[in-house]
């Protein structure tokens, strides 16, 4: 049988050999915490506690600002010994609370595990929101907001993304493999919270391990477990549900649009323990790897845990990276050093060699329409990139630069290395900034 | 042969009687001052007076609905030119021109990381605000050297922006395109500039850029009136910059230059009043 | 594109055995006076010279391929001249030019020197000792037949065997089928052709041809004929594929390739000219930006599309 995919798309070769064999190891506790107070899309929070103050694990120290935006909790016990700026996975200095570990690691007590059964959707959600529970595939939206559809969009179709189309990384596959129960309990809930009546948990074909697993585990319940062709950017919301619906999320719509969610399966375990277990967003899973490294790993690693702690956990440095990479290649952020933090997206941290990214000069484009066939969502990259770079923002717009994803698979294909995907979010701002002046 | 002569001169005769009852019937009045107005001024078609180039500008002028002035590239000889067609009294205005307060290139500033992207600086500001570490340096891109209507900006090999003192116009339309606000608008006669953008404390500036202002304060104790400090950044106060060459020598950065001496390196720009005759 | 160049090796082989050195000579002419044009030009624009990109080398092969073994040597380097200076680097260098630079100068030539673009010869097989002989092509035997006396002629010089293998009058480049699509089927194994192209075009020719063959074969010849002989394959395979001159989406390529055939097929049957290739090409090229611009594909999620608004 053909597996379902999306068209478009592109096969970056999937490097996940260096790590995909490795079991989840608990990664020791850093000398220092930077726990960001930015993590999230939306407002960040706002610090709570103050420099001396002792903290347990757990307990909030940056308060959420707004609907969308979500608390922050203290990843171990200890002393808040700074509250300010840090430099940010962002790219520039953010307010950040670090906490120095007392080495208790002693659990805040007001955190109490609850009985489901005992709960209303509205209760679980609002245990949702006060755990700080995100998007955990990298795009770091808050859960509760996605939780809470207005009551007119029913929501049909839930869909959990085990795809992890990214090359290098692996967390996702791990955790589906040893902590399937986790996840699968997060499934329900969510699936109880949003009434939904098809369930699918859609992983990439080239983890069989997870697929032969989550079916025998699901057998005789409502999830449904569907292999997708291996190609990037599955993992992409979009593209996922066009993958395994074949409906179209409208321009410009949002998947409740047509009556689909979709959800990390790190979110459904960030679920289960904020629901089961009244437990914050403290920890996740995250593959440290790349030719850089010296012993590549899956780590199970608190939030604001810093790269430097993460690279010595990992064996330290095989040589200077010449590159970076929170999160994959494809989409990750790279990074100006060692000293950001990680962070509530961080699926992954990348470390290439400078052989690695040896960048190509640019050449001219001669239309040999690779970007066009490879673009998930039917654009004409090149063209959209020639008008934003000449700044002419009608036509950059009339082409549809809005709808842009920007996966990376028309700069990744394109063999006259133009940057694309950089010209095509510059026209992105500047006709965002256009709307917003006038 | 005569009947082909005869028609071809016919028709062409004819038409050149109806062309020319054309002309004087149906001829659009323009006012002739909107025309002299129009061969006075640049011609460029920068459009920083505001219209839509040059012509839309003189006709603004004729229509009296604007100041003689706003032609910055014109300068105050095509102001006294206007004023002269227009009947009208020239009101003064000094020259201004623009200038890159940034030395920083990229072997005295430190860059945080390799740009391999777009060759746009507002491009490159959008990602970590850009790859020098001075929050306020030069990124040296070139987006005002592309965008300069007049050819007044050149690049240094190492990544500079210097903008010519005689060929600059005063447009401002490098001062609008750079993301970095490192292009400020000066009067011409003062040639005295402190060449730094960044408003870090003296021990951070130092980290990053060999020839930025820590805020010393030296150059304003030695000239009072012609400096000032702010946020630990000296600017040179243009009103009563007539002295304020005299604290070049003891900037501790060499971060005060002046223009009359001399470009900032790796300009070929000349000094524009040189001090000995250079060849060529 | 570096493969494109390879891809070509075969068709000149065959060319340079059926007529001996002047067909080399005409290579070497378009070839080198390609890449001299290019760097001339680019040095005059105060553009860095990238001639070792490949670009212009193809440009002079192709260009070759496309001219009579016994064209004389200005003939051959006015044609790349004609196909760098005007046909590319004026448009501003590679990726540019709306019409194909070899095309371009293939007609230019064509319609100012018709004799010495139309003086083709039989083939010479290396070895044989024969001389160049001069006599018509296939398909211009064919139109001459047809003007004077409106039906095929009675015989025609040779098998379809014989136009497969490449043993008949033609182009340099057009004679060997069997060359060509060797040349085709590397450019497919790379991943650098797509068949939307080449089978639309071939397929309205065939289809087309077909037609009218069966309506009158005493006067019209066959489908196979229009396959093998002229620079159909040719044309179909390395010319109407050219990226930088051809449309951008599948939709868009299928119907450059149906209108190439469509045009051929007219000319040849119909026009003054007994080739229509070129002139389809070049005529689609002009269509290209036109057809881009209503082919656009449908953006992801977008409930109607028009082409423009």
């Amino acid at each position: 049988m053909k597996l379902k995919t999306f068209t478009g798309g592109i096969h970056p070769p999937d490097n996940k050999q260096w790590s995909s064999h490795k079991a989840i190891e608990n990664c020791p506790l850093p000398a220092e915490f930077i726990v960001p107070l930015a993590q999230h899309i939306g407002a960040p929070s706002v610090a709570c506690v103050e420099v001396g103050q002792h903290v347990a694990k757990g307990q909030e120290i940056g308060s959420a600002k707004g609907f969308v935006s979500v608390p922050v909790h203290a990843p171990t016990s200890g002393e808040i010994v700074a509250v300010e700026s840090r430099p940010h996975p962002w790219g520039t200095a953010l307010p950040a609370v670090v906490i120095k570990p007392d080495g208790e690691d002693r659990w805040s007590a007001e955190l109490q595990p609850a009985d489901p059964s005992d709960l209303s959707v509205d209760d679980m959600v609002e245990k949702v929101r006060q755990a700080g529970v995100v998007g955990m595939g990298g795009a770091a939206f808050p859960a509760h907001v996605k939780m809470s559809p207005p009551p007119e969009k029913k929501i049909r179709t839930l869909i959990f993304n085990g795809v992890e189309c990214e090359p290098y990384l692996t967390a996702d596959h791990r955790m589906m493999l040893e902590e399937p129960e986790r996840i699968l309990r997060g499934v329900a809930l969510l699936q109880y919270v949003f009434g939904a009546e098809r369930v699918v948990i859609g992983v990439e074909a080239n983890k069989p391990d997870v697929i032969d697993l989550l079916e025998k585990e699901c057998a005789g319940t409502p999830v449904e477990i569907m292999a997708l062709q291996v190609k990037y950017p599955q993992g992409a919301e979009k593209q996922l549900i066009a993958a395994v619906t074949g409906g179209e999320v409208p321009s410009g719509g949002l998947p409740m649009d047509i009556g689909v969610a979709v959800h990390n399966v790190a979110t459904a375990a960030a679920v289960t323990d904020a629901v089961i277990h009244g437990r914050p967003l403290i920890e996740r899973i995250c593959t440290v790897t790349g030719p850089a490294i010296r012993e590549p790993k899956n780590l199970r690693i608190r939030i604001g845990t810093p790269l430097s702690h993460l690279v010595d956990v990992c064996g330290g440095l095989v040589e200077e990276p010449g590159k970076i990479i929170l999160g994959g290649p494809m989409m990750g952020f790279t990074q100006l050093g060692f000293d950001v933090p990680s962070t509530r997206g961080t699926s992954g941290l990348l470390l290439l060699r400078s052989e690695d990214v040896a960048a190509q000069p640019e050449g001219p484009c001669i239309r040999c329409a690779r970007c066009v066939q490879a673009c998930p969502i039917h654009l004409l990259p090149a063209t959209i990139a020639a008008y934003a770079r000449r700044d002419l923002l009608a036509e950059t717009e009339e082409y549809c630069a809005m709808d842009c994803i920007e996966c990376g698979s028309c700069s990744y294909v394109c063999p006259a290395a133009i940057p694309l995907v950089q010209a095509i979010r510059y026209g992105k701002a500047a006709i965002l900034a256009k709307k917003r002046n006038s | 042969m005569l009947a082909s002569i005869l028609s071809l001169g016919g028709i062409g005769l004819f038409a050149a009687v109806t062309l020319g009852f054309a002309a004087k019937k149906f001829a659009v009045e323009v006012d002739p001052r909107e025309m002299a107005a129009l061969e006075v001024l640049p011609g460029a078609n920068c459009g920083a007076c505001g219209f839509p180039g040059c012509a839309g500008y003189a006709k603004a002028l004729v229509a009296g609905t604007i100041d003689l002035n706003q032609c910055p590239p014109g300068g105050a000889d095509v102001v006294t030119k206007l004023a002269h067609i227009l009947g009208v009294e020239a009101s003064a205005t000094a020259r201004q021109i623009a200038v890159v307060l940034c030395q920083g290139d990229n072997r005295k500033a430190q860059l945080k990381y390799r740009y391999l992207g777009l060759e746009d600086c507002t491009a490159a500001q959008r990602i970590a605000d850009g790859p020098k570490t001075c929050p306020g340096g030069c990124l040296g891109l070139g987006s005002c050297q592309r965008i300069c209507p007049f050819d007044a900006i050149e690049m240094t090999a190492d990544g500079l922006a210097v903008i010519s003192r005689e060929n600059c116009t005063g447009c401002r339309k490098c001062v609008a395109v750079c993301p970095r606000d490192v292009i400020h608008m000066t009067p011409y006669e003062s040639g005295v500039h402190v060449l730094c953008n960044s408003h870090d404390k003296g021990a951070v500036v130092r980290k990053y850029c060999q020839v930025g202002c820590i805020g010393c304060n030296i150059c304003k104790k030695t000239v009072p009136d012609s400096y000032k400090i702010e946020n630990f950044l000296a600017e040179v106060i243009y009103e009563q910059d007539t002295e304020a060459g005299e604290a070049i020598a003891k900037c501790p950065t060499k971060c005060i230059m002046d223009f009359n001496v001399g470009y900032p390196d790796g300009s070929s720009y000349l000094p524009a009043v040189a001090d000995k005759p250079h060849a060529a | 594109m570096h493969a494109v160049f390879y891809s070509l090796l075969p068709a000149c082989g065959v060319a340079v055995y059926f007529f001996g050195p002047s067909a080399l000579t005409v290579l070497l002419i378009a070839t080198l006076g390609c890449l001299a044009t290019e760097a001339v030009c680019q040095r005059l624009m105060g553009q860095p010279v990238t001639i070792v990109d490949g670009s212009a080398a193809i440009t002079g092969v192709l260009l070759a391929l496309n001219l009579p073994p016994t064209s004389p040597w200005w003939l051959t380097l006015l044609g790349s001249v004609i196909a760098i200076a005007i046909g590319k680097q004026v448009y501003g260098g590679l990726g540019s030019n709306p019409f194909n630079p070899a095309l371009v100068a293939r007609v230019v030539l064509l319609i100012s020197f018709p004799v010495q673009m139309t003086t083709w010869s039989v083939p010479a097989p290396l070895g044989t000792g024969l001389d160049l002989v001069t006599t018509a092509t296939p398909l211009g035997e064919w139109k001459n037949a047809v003007m004077l006396t409106g039906k095929m002629p009675v015989d025609m010089q040779g098998s379809m065997s014989e136009y497969f293998f490449g043993n008949m009058a033609g182009s340099i480049g057009e004679i060997s089928a069997l060359a060509l699509l060797l040349g085709a089927a590397y450019l497919f194994y790379k991943r650098i052709l797509t068949w939307h192209i080449p089978v639309a075009f071939i397929g309205t020719v065939v289809l087309l041809s077909g037609l009218f063959w069966l309506v009158n074969p005493g006067k019209y010849p066959d489908p196979v004929f229009h396959l093998l002989t002229g620079g159909l394959i040719l044309g179909a395979f390395f010319m109407a594929t050219d990226m930088v001159t051809s449309p951008v989406s599948v939709k868009g390529m299928l119907l450059f390739g149906t209108g190439c055939g469509l045009l051929t097929v007219l000319i040849r049957l119909f026009g003054g000219y007994p080739e229509g290739v070129s002139f389809a090409i070049l005529l689609m090229n002009a269509a290209t930006p036109l057809i881009d611009r209503y082919t656009r594909p449908k953006t992801f999620g977008a409930l109607s599309q028009r082409g423009t608004q």
